[in-house]
C-alpha cells in the first residue's frame, strides 16, 4: 500500500513535470521541470529496487548533463521561445488521434500484460553485483561505450571551437 | 505492491510527452531536453522489466542508454553552439539551410 502510494505520489510529479516541460515558454523553466522529473524518476527507481541506478540517475542525469544543458542555455542567452502556428489539420486530428491511441495502449497493457506486480527489494541491485555483470558478460559493450564517450569528446570539442583563419572569409562572403 | 502494467503506463506517458514536445517546441535547446525525456521513459521501462523478470541485464542496460544520452548531450549541444554562432538564433524554424 505505502509502495502504491510513493509511486503514485512520485509519478504525478513526473507526469506534472513533464507536462510542465511542454507548456514553458522559456528554456530554463523547462530545464528545471526536467530536472523535476529525473528525481522523481531516481525515486521510482529506488521503489524497483535499483539503487545504484537510482544514485547515477542523480550524480549523472540530473546533475552532469542538466549542467550542461542550463550551462548552454544562460551561455547562449536562450529567451522565450516565439510560436510559430502550427497546422489545423494536425491539430484536428493529431490531439484525439493520441488520446485514442495512447487509451487504447494503456488499457492494452493493463488488461493483457498479466498481473505481475513488482515489489520493493524483489532484486537487490547492489553495485558489486552490477559490477559482476557489467565487466564479465557486458565486457565488450562496455569497452565500445568508453570509444564512443572518447569519440563524443573529439566531436564536441572541434565542433564547440572557434575556427578564427575560416571565419573572415565567411564575412566576406555573407 | 505495484503492478508492473503501472510502470510501463508511467513510461509510455514520459515517451509521449516526450514526442509532443519534439513535435512542437521550436526552441532547439528544448527538442534536446525532450529527447533526454524520451530516453528516461524508455530506462523506466527497462528497470521495470528487469525487476519483473529477476534478470539485471535491464539495470546494466540503463546504463548504456545513459552513455548515448551523455555522448548525444555533449555532440549536440555543441552543434547547437556552432549554430547559434553562425545563424544567432535558437528557433528550429530559421535554421532551415544546411550551407552557411
Amino acid at each position: 500500500m505505502l509502495h502504491l502510494a510513493l509511486f503514485s505520489i512520485f509519478g504525478a510529479i513526473c507526469v506534472a513535470g513533464a507536462v510542465n516541460l511542454l507548456i514553458q515558454r522559456h528554456p530554463i523553466n523547462s530545464a528545471l521541470s526536467l530536472i523535476a522529473v529525473l528525481a522523481s524518476l531516481a525515486v521510482e527507481y529506488l521503489l524497483l529496487g535499483a539503487e545504484f541506478v537510482a544514485a547515477v540517475q542523480v550524480i549523472v542525469y540530473a546533475g552532469a548533463i542538466m549542467v550542461l544543458f542550463v550551462f548552454t542555455i544562460m551561455l547562449l542567452n536562450a529567451g522565450e521561445e516565439e510560436r510559430t502556428p502550427g497546422s489545423r489539420v494536425a491539430i484536428l486530428l493529431g490531439i484525439p488521434g493520441m488520446l485514442v491511441g495512447s487509451i487504447l495502449v494503456a488499457w492494452a497493457l493493463l488488461r493483457y500484460s498479466g498481473t505481475g506486480s513488482v515489489s520493493v527489494g524483489a532484486l537487490p541491485g547492489p553495485p558489486n553485483t552490477i559490477a559482476q555483470l557489467l565487466f564479465h558478460e557486458f565486457l565488450l559493450p562496455f569497452e565500445v561505450t568508453s570509444v564512443l564517450i572518447l569519440i563524443a569528446i573529439m566531436g564536441a570539442v572541434v565542433l564547440a571551437s572557434r575556427e578564427e583563419t575560416a571565419r573572415p572569409a565567411r564575412k566576406e562572403q555573407g | 505492491m505495484v503492478p508492473l502494467p503501472y510502470y510501463l503506463v508511467l513510461s509510455g506517458i514520459l515517451f509521449a510527452c516526450g514526442v509532443t514536445g519534439f513535435l512542437i517546441k521550436r526552441n532547439i535547446i528544448t527538442i534536446f531536453m525532450s529527447i533526454e525525456l524520451m530516453l528516461n521513459g524508455v530506462n523506466l521501462s527497462f528497470v521495470a522489466f528487469a525487476a519483473h523478470w529477476h534478470a539485471l541485464s535491464g539495470q546494466v542496460f540503463v546504463f548504456f542508454v545513459m552513455v548515448v544520452a551523455a555522448a548525444e548531450a555533449a555532440v549536440g549541444l555543441a552543434i547547437i553552439i556552432a549554430v547559434y554562432r553562425t545563424r544567432e538564433t535558437l528557433n528550429v524554424d530559421q535554421v532551415n539551410l544546411l550551407k552557411l
